[in-house]
Formats: C-alpha cells, structure tokens, sequence
C-alpha cells in the first residue's frame, strides 16, 4: 500500500493487486450492464464479448476493481456493455489514457479495447508507448481489417490491393502485421485468437490477465456487413484445420490433418512452413512464449502475409518485465525514504530567503 | 588606496550580457540572489539565445539576464538598463541599443579581437572608433586577468577563462555594495566536489571585487537601499518554480496526489523538470510520447482519482484540444497549463507572447466551454494554479492555467504565505448512491458540479465517454432536447463560477479616473508601474487586472462603464479587447505589441500619456 506525502490525507492512491483479497464468487451478471448491444446483427464483437463475460468471473477481480477504456470505432462500444469502471475516450487515445490511469492506481485491472485503425492508425503512436513501457493494460485489438464504424474504408491491417469505399481502384498501402509490430515495440505479451474460437479466446485472455505488465491480444474479429469472411481461411469448418498454426509452449509446432505440416527451422535461423514427412524432428520447431530473444516470435507472426493462409495463434511471447506503475510506486516510495516525506512549508522555506522584520514600513500590497 | 566615494540609487537596473557559454544567467542569477538578501525589491528577466549551442561568439549566441532592483517597491524587471556588461562584441552589438543615453558600459576588452568583431559585424573596434562616446565606457580586461587570478591552481587556460564570469559578478557586486558571503558559500557548495574549479571560481570573484576597489578606473560605488516591505519571511522566485509549487501546494490541500504528464517543449519544460523533483510528495511525472498522449494519461489519472495536470506551450495546445474537449464531456478534473510563446507554429520558441487566448477559449469544435485563469507575476503564478486546481476539483472541469516565457523565467521577492492558510480543496469523492435507481454520473450538485466517482468505490460503477450523454444518467443519447439541455448545463456550470471568484478590483488612488487600463496575465508589472508613475506626473489613470479570463468577475461591466477610457494593452493584436467590445459593445482601445518581447512600462508611459493629454 502506498501512501500519499501530503498532509495526512490519502487520495486514492494505490493498494493490493488486482484480485488479491478474500474469494469472492462472481459470474457473468455481475459484468454485463444494462445497456442494450448494438453492434449489426453477426459481428464478431458478440462473439467476443459473450466469451470475456463468460470468463471474467474467474479472475476473482470485483468489478469495481476493473476499468475498460476504449477508442472510437466498433470496438469501442465495448466498454458500455460491461459493468465495471470504463472511459470511453477518443480515436486512437485510450492506450494513452489507460496509462494514467493505471500509472496512478496499480491496484486496478486495467483494459483496453481498440480496433484496427483505433489502435495502428491515428493511435500508433500510443500502442507502441504502452507497449515499450509495459504499463500495466491489456490491450484487446479487435482486427477487422476495416474502418467500420466509418462504414467501410480500408485500415492499415487490410490487405493489398484491397477494393473499399475509399479505394475503388484497390488500396496501395502494404498492411502492418499486428504481432510483430508489437514485438517490435518490445512488448512483453503477445497473443493472437480469433472470434469465434471460444475457447481459444479464453484460453489467451487467461494468459493475458495472469501477465504483470503490457499485454497485446490481436482477436481476428469478423466485420460481416464490411469485410465479411476475412478470416474464413482459419475460422471455416474445413479450412481452419488446415490454416491454424496453434502454438503452445513446449510442444513441436506442427498443424495440419494429423500434424502433417510443421514449422521448421532454416540453417539461418528463421522459420518456415514445411512437411511434417520431409522434416527431421529435432528441425521442428518447438515453440517457447517465454524466450528471452524475440526473434523466434518475430519470426512465427511472419510465417504467414495475413489470414488467408496457414497463420500462428496463440501466446507468441510472454516475458517478465518490471511493470511501469510499480516502478513509479516504487521511485516515490524511495524519494520519500531519502527526502523525507514531502513538507509545504520545508519547501517553499528552501533556498536563500530573508526576513523582513517588524520594522519594515508596510507600502501596500506586494506585486504578488 | 584611493578613496572612493558612495553614491546613494534609488533604482538600478543591470544586463548582464555574453556569449551563451560564458554563464550569464547564471552570473545574473547570483547577482540577484545577492540582491533579495540585502532586501532591495527586485524583478528579474533572462534573455536566452534561441540555439542551444549557437557558434560562440556569433550574436545568435548572446545570452543576456537583466535585473531591476530599487529600495522602493517595483514590478517589472525595468526598461533600458543603466548599466551593462557585455562579455564579447556580439553582446554589445545585440543589447547596446537598450542602454539608457549615457548609461554604464563595462566591457570585456579581452574579447574585442579581430574575429570577436567580424562575428558581431564590426566593421571597426567600437572601443576604438568614437562610437561609444555617449555611454561611460570602462574596459576592463577580464579574462586575462581572470587567467592571472587563477594562476597555479592547476587548471588549463581555458578552464580558467570560464572563471570570468564570476569576475564581472564580483566587479558588479563591489559597484552596488552587494554583500560577498552570500555567494562565497554559494560557491562553496556548488563545487564542493571539484576543489580546483571552487579555488578558481572564488578567486575569480575576489579579483573581481578587488578590481574595482582599487583601480582608480571606478570613482565611486552605489548603494540602493532595503526597500520597505510587508514583514515576513521572503525568497526570490522564478514564475516556472512558483507554478509548479503551486501545483504541489494544491495536492497537499486537497490530499489528492499530482499526475504531471507532459511533452517536453520551451518554455514549459521547466514545470516537467520542478514537478519531477517532487515524488516525496507522491507527486507523479510522466514524460508521455506525445502532447495528445501527455494529457490522456493526466485525464486517466483523473478519472482514476488523482488530479490530472499538463503543461505544455502553443504548438502543445494546439494537439491537445481533442481531449480537452473530451474532458469538457466527461466533467472531470484537469489542469492544462499553457505557458504561452511567440507563434504561429514554431514561431519564436524561446520569446514571450500571450496569444493564446482565443485559442485556450474557443480553440475546440463544438460547444466546449471551459473555466480559464491567468498569472500575473511570478509569485502570483504559485496563487493561480491553486485557483486552477480549486476550480478544476470543485466544478469537476478542465481548466486552462495561462503563464508566458516572460512570467516562468523572470523573478521576484516572494513574501512566503503561511501554508495553514491557504485555501483547502475538498475532493468531495462520491461514496455512495445518489439515487432511487442507483448511481447516477450525471446528477447534479448545486454548483452543477457532478459526483467524482473513482474506480475501487463499490456500487458507483459507471462508464463514461465522449459521446452526448443523457441528463442524470449519463448514459448514451442522441436525443435533440437533451443534447441542447446537456450544452446549456456545460455552459452554465462554467459561467456560475463568477459567483464563486472575488470581484474585480481597481488601482484608482482617487476614484476620479479618467483612463482605465485593463489587463490580464504578465502585462501586470508593466502597467502598475505605469499607472504609479504616471499618476505621480498628474494623470488620472487606474488599473485593473483580470486573472479569470473565463468566466469574468461579475462587476466586470460594471467597472468597465465606470471610466471616460478604457484601454487593453495585450502582447497580442487584441484579443481580449476584441471580447470586451464583443460582449459589451463598449468602445475599448488596444494597445498590442507582438515582438516577442514583453510590455515595458515605458511603453504603458507613452500609452497611457498619449490618451491623457492634460
Ligand atoms: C479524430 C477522429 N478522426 C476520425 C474519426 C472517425 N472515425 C471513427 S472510428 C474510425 C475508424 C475505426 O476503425 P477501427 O479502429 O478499425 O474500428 P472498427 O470500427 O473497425 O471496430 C474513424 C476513422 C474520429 N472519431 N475521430
Ligand atoms: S460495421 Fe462491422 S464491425 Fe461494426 S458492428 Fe457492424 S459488423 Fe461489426
Ligand atoms: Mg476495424
């Protein structure tokens, strides 16, 4: 428990970790507010929000422990549907926003929830930040590939080549790969799952509220009215077994009808999509999230250009870093040690002053 | 030893002027604090050259540090300097057109070499050439001298040389009797970890001070009397310190911690580096990526119960009303400190404007109405972000602190107030339910103010956002009627604080004023001199200052309709007196001036002389 140096009363100011404190049983009412789901009829944002609520309870957290901020975009609407704390903030601003406010109170479950263009396009620059400090979020990007809420403008996820409203000739731009962007931005999470996958879903959010720190969930979500069937390839009844590339910690990283196919490690050290047959087992890849060299994870979130082709999912990296509000908790804690905790009067008495006694011949107020 | 004799001053002002590397800010620095121990009132002004490391030498690497100090109570760091020390010819060449006719020169002669010369333009030695025979010019050969004093103590010549500023510090503080233990321990302190720079600096400053005690080239030394003052305990403080503490002041009265996130830019990156000093009044800093992302986090940090606080200066303002704006919606507590410069854009980084009013007023989309308050001194800048703080806390609103260059860099004597008095803020956190149907995030109390529920509280969970929300519920709307009843409550709540603010108080000795000069923000100094010294001369001017810009104090009209004149001087084409003729339809002048320079009261003499002929 921190406290604050300031005369005796303590603002909100810092506590246990989330879910510390006596049991509690919590189930899905306890997080669904009363607000009416507006999202059109077969978005994947349905999927998505039904599974979280069906998860949540388990983290033992009492909902007024929980803060949701999100941007503007579908995704965004997200926040009103749970019962918790929540800040519906500007495009592209809420990983910025939810700094503060899990800088100011570690003792929160801080999340985000952005979307493709939210999150890589006018908030890029807050992702990264978030990311590189590890403040402690968990970032969940809804990747439509689409503006939707704008009505169907290609993102900086869509692919090339893409025919939207605002590009009826095909878009030019190359897209961002979410993953490895946030590898880049030295996250210390990173995930990626899909809508309707239930339980894949759960089992990554999971993962993602047991990391100390940023974590980064890129959730493929299905934008029926704009971009429908983007994700077909690993979410179809026949494609997605040929499509997933399940990663799970320990375990040769093989996908396919009977792991016929496997992902296999070049002479160079990079990675590649390769015949189980044609593979000698110690050149299979065996994936470890807890790596302390991001360059396996670089390479698994590059085994495939998007998602209509064979596409890893699940926990690409997963390391411990001091987290940014427990360090700010603890430079405070340390600054009080040594300075003594803070006194008014000690500081603005600081310095050279001088006394004017008595004597002085008052000549009306000061400039002051 | 000649005998010299010493002359009584009433007011001196000095410039101390160099190349950016030959430390005279912080030369004036020491000066000044010299200065306020001996209880002379004073101000301050530093003139910082706009390259960090400008060729030396050049003049866009002249730095300069004015002080103006009397035995009587002033309010500006004073207008031509009577006396000025320049340390090379591209600082002659760059503030000699300021000296007063016949005013005190004291050059470096040493640095009025062939290459010096070229540098500053020179076509001739101006110590040679007759062009300085209007000024009393003394060439003193300060570094060579300077290299002397310092022989033996096993420093190079050039480390030596950099002693020369502590020479002409002790040269000017032998010419205005200024005491010598107050910088020796200074000194003593600052370089107790470097014995051979200490022994130099102390022996710079003692030739210095010798020098002119024994050379006959000084007839004479000054003395300016301690100037009368209120008792108590006083310091010297620069505007940026002042703010900053007023910023931790108000956390310790409101007992809620600060959460200072801002994007480094001149001339506000100074409260970043104050405030930071402070954790161990839990006080929280973050260099954000970004001005946008600098006040999100300082927003989160206030949802979250803290109060949010940004600093930044135009180009920052400017990328940072998208949240105010969201902040305006989300009636929360924030500060957003402006620390105003010369614009547009890049304009002139590191020179005073004040701008930026219509911009922190009416600079957002939509209806976006927000409280604004602006400092006046720079002990007054410690009193307005309290005032900030109190209205942002009580009225749960985003409000714009406007400072300027002028105001954080220049300094004054500072009566210390006593901290049990200063004003209290109560949080006033909602604890529980204030409604029938549950908790209601937008239910209102008798300020309109709406509860401050943090994250942790149980039963008050809520979400809010930017999009237009239902009276009292706060929940998603979009209906017509509200959203006209939602603005005209965000407008309300704004305006009733006239109710809550003190009246707008006159300088007018007589009460017979004919002119009356309206002010707002680091203009203050400018004008009460003015005014005082005018008056002095017969004329029938009185002054008031304006510290909240919106709302104004109720009897603002009032006042206004009282004088024959109304005159607005601003450091900017106009922008309140655009207002005040706007919303008053009255015929107030404008007195502007946009040179990156402040107001002088010598200019306020001519203003106010020009409208007041009798
Ligand atoms: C400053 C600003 N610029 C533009 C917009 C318009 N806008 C709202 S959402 C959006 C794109 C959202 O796309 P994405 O983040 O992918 O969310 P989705 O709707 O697909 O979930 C845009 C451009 C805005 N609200 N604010
Ligand atoms: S536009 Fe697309 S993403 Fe948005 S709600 Fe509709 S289906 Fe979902
Ligand atoms: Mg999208």
């Amino acid at each position: 428990m921190t406290t604050v140096g300031n005369g005796g009363r303590h603002g909100p100011d810092g506590g246990g970790k989330p879910g510390s404190g006596a049991p509690l049983t919590l189930t899905k009412k306890d997080f669904a507010s009363d607000q009416e789901v507006r999202w059109c009829p077969g978005c994947g944002d349905y999927a998505i929000l039904s599974t979280f609520r069906a998860f949540v309870p388990e983290l033992g957290i009492p909902p007024e422990q929980m803060v949701f901020v999100t941007g503007i975009g579908c995704s965004g609407r997200f926040v009103y549907y749970m019962d918790t704390y929540g800040v519906h903030g500007i495009h592209g601003r809420a990983p910025a926003i939810a700094t503060g406010v899990a800088t100011a109170r570690p003792d929160l479950s801080v999340w985000v929830v952005t979307g493709d263009g939210d999150a890589l396009s006018i908030g890029g620059n807050h992702l990264i930040h978030a990311l590189r400090r590890n403040v402690n979020v968990k970032i969940l990007m809804f990747n439509n590939q689409i503006y939707g809420l704008t009505k169907g403008q290609y993102s900086p996820t869509s692919e090339e080549g893409k025919v939207t409203k605002s590009t009826p000739f095909g878009s030019l731009d190359h897209p961002f790969n979410p993953v490895a962007l946030a590898l880049g931005a030295e996250a210390s999470f990173v995930a990626r799952t899909v809508d309707v996958d239930r339980q894949h879903l759960t089992g990554v959010l999971r993962r993602a509220a047991a990391h100390d720190g940023a974590a980064f969930v890129e959730i493929y979500q299905n934008c029926n009215v704009f971009n429908d069937g983007a994700f077909l390839a690993l979410t179809g009844k026949e494609s997605k077994g040929l499509n997933q590339i399940r990663l799970e910690d320990g375990e040769p990283v093989k996908f396919g009808p009977d792991g016929a196919r496997c992902v296999a490690v070049e002479f160079d050290g990079t990675l590649r999509i390769a015949d189980t047959a044609d593979t000698p087992e110690e050149l299979v890849y065996v994936h470890d999230s807890g790596h302390a060299n991001p360059a396996p994870a670089f390479a698994l979130a590059h085994l495939s250009s998007g998602p209509t082709e064979p596409t890893a999912l699940g926990v690409f990296r997963d390391v411990r870093r001091p987290v940014y509000g427990e360090l700010m908790d603890r430079q405070i804690a340390l600054a009080t040690e040594k300075l003594g905790r803070g006194d008014l009067g000690k500081l603005l008495h600081s310095g050279d002053t001088w006394v004017v006694e008595d004597g002085g011949v008052p000549t009306g107020p000061l400039p002051s | 030893m000649p005998t010299k004799t010493v002359e009584q001053k009433e007011r001196v002002v000095v410039r101390f002027a160099g190349d950016s590397g030959d430390g005279m800010q912080l030369t004036g620095d020491r000066f000044t604090n010299a200065t306020a121990v001996l209880g002379n009132d004073l101000a301050t002004l530093p003139d910082f050259p706009a390259e960090i490391r400008a060729p030396a030498g050049t003049l866009a690497g002249v730095s300069a540090f004015q002080i103006h100090f009397a035995s009587q109570d002033i309010v500006t760091p004073g207008d031509a300097p009577n006396v000025l020390i320049a340390m090379n010819p591209a600082a002659l060449q760059t503030n000699l057109r300021d000296l007063e006719p016949n005013g005190t020169l004291i050059v470096n002669e040493d640095a009025f070499v062939d290459r010096n010369l070229e540098k500053a333009g020179y076509a001739s030695n101006p110590l040679e050439d007759g062009s300085l025979d209007g000024y009393r010019v003394y060439r003193v050969p300060m570094t060579s001298i300077t290299v002397r004093a310092t022989e033996g103590m096993g420093l190079t010549k050039k480390e030596a040389e950099r002693s020369k500023n502590m020479f002409a510090l002790g040269l000017v503080s032998w010419m205005y009797s200024r005491p010598t233990d107050v910088t020796t321990k200074w000194v003593e302190k600052k370089f107790n970890r470097k014995p051979d720079i200490l022994r130099a600096n102390l022996a710079a400053f003692r030739a210095g001070y010798n020098f002119g005690e024994t050379t006959e080239l000084f007839a004479h030394t000054y003395e300016v009397k301690p100037a009368p003052a209120l008792p108590g305990t006083y310091r010297n403080i620069a505007g940026s310190t002042a703010l900053a503490w007023g910023l931790v002041a108000a956390s310790v009265r409101s007992g809620l911690p600060i959460f200072y996130s801002s994007y480094p830019i001149t001339p506000a990156s100074e409260l970043l580096h104050e405030l930071s000093r402070h954790k161990n009044f839990a006080v929280r800093t973050l260099q954000a990526e970004d001005e946008i992302a600098a006040i999100g986090a300082a927003l989160g940090a206030s949802f979250a119960g803290q109060l949010g606080v940004t600093g930044t200066s135009g180009p920052g303002l400017d990328l940072k009303q998208e949240t105010i704006s969201l902040a305006v919606a989300l009636e929360l507590p924030l500060i957003v400190v402006d620390v105003q410069r010369a614009g547009p854009s890049t304009g002139m980084p590191t020179k005073t404007e004040a701008a930026d009013l219509l911009a922190a007023l009416y600079g957002r989309h939509g209806e976006s109405p927000l409280p604004v308050v602006a400092a006046s001194t720079p002990a007054n800048c410690f009193d307005t972000a309290l005032e900030a703080a109190r209205i942002a806390v009580k009225y749960r609103t985003p409000v714009i602190l406007l400072s300027d260059t002028f105001l954080g860099n220049s300094s004054e004597p500072w009566r210390l107030p006593d901290v049990d008095g200063l004003p209290e803020i109560d949080p006033h956190f909602a604890t529980q339910v204030n409604h029938d149907d549950g908790f209601m995030p937008y239910l209102r109390d008798e300020n309109l103010a709406r509860p401050w529920a943090v994250p942790g509280t149980p039963g008050l969970r809520h979400r809010i956002g930017g999009l237009e929300k239902e009276d009292v519920t706060g929940n998603i709307s979009y209906e017509a009627d509200n959203h006209e009843r939602m603005t005209k409550l965000r407008a309300a709540k704004v305006a009733k604080i006239a109710d809550d603010i003190p009246l707008l108080e006159v300088d007018d000795e007589t009460g017979d004023a004919e002119l009356l000069v309206l002010g707002w923000g680091s203009t203050f100094g400018a004008i009460r001199g003015s005014v005082r010294r005018t008056r002095r001369s017969g004329k029938k001017v009185a002054h008031a200052h304006l510290t909240h810009l919106n709302p104004w104090p109720r009897n603002i009209e009032e006042v206004l309709r009282r004088y024959r004149r109304v005159l607005i001087p601003e450091m900017n084409t106009g922008q309140l007196s655009m207002l005040i003729r706007a919303r008053f339809l009255l015929d107030a002048e404008s007195y502007t001036k946009v040179q990156g320079q402040p107001i002088l009261a010598a200019d306020m003499d001519e203003q106010i002389t020009r409208r007041l002929t009798r």
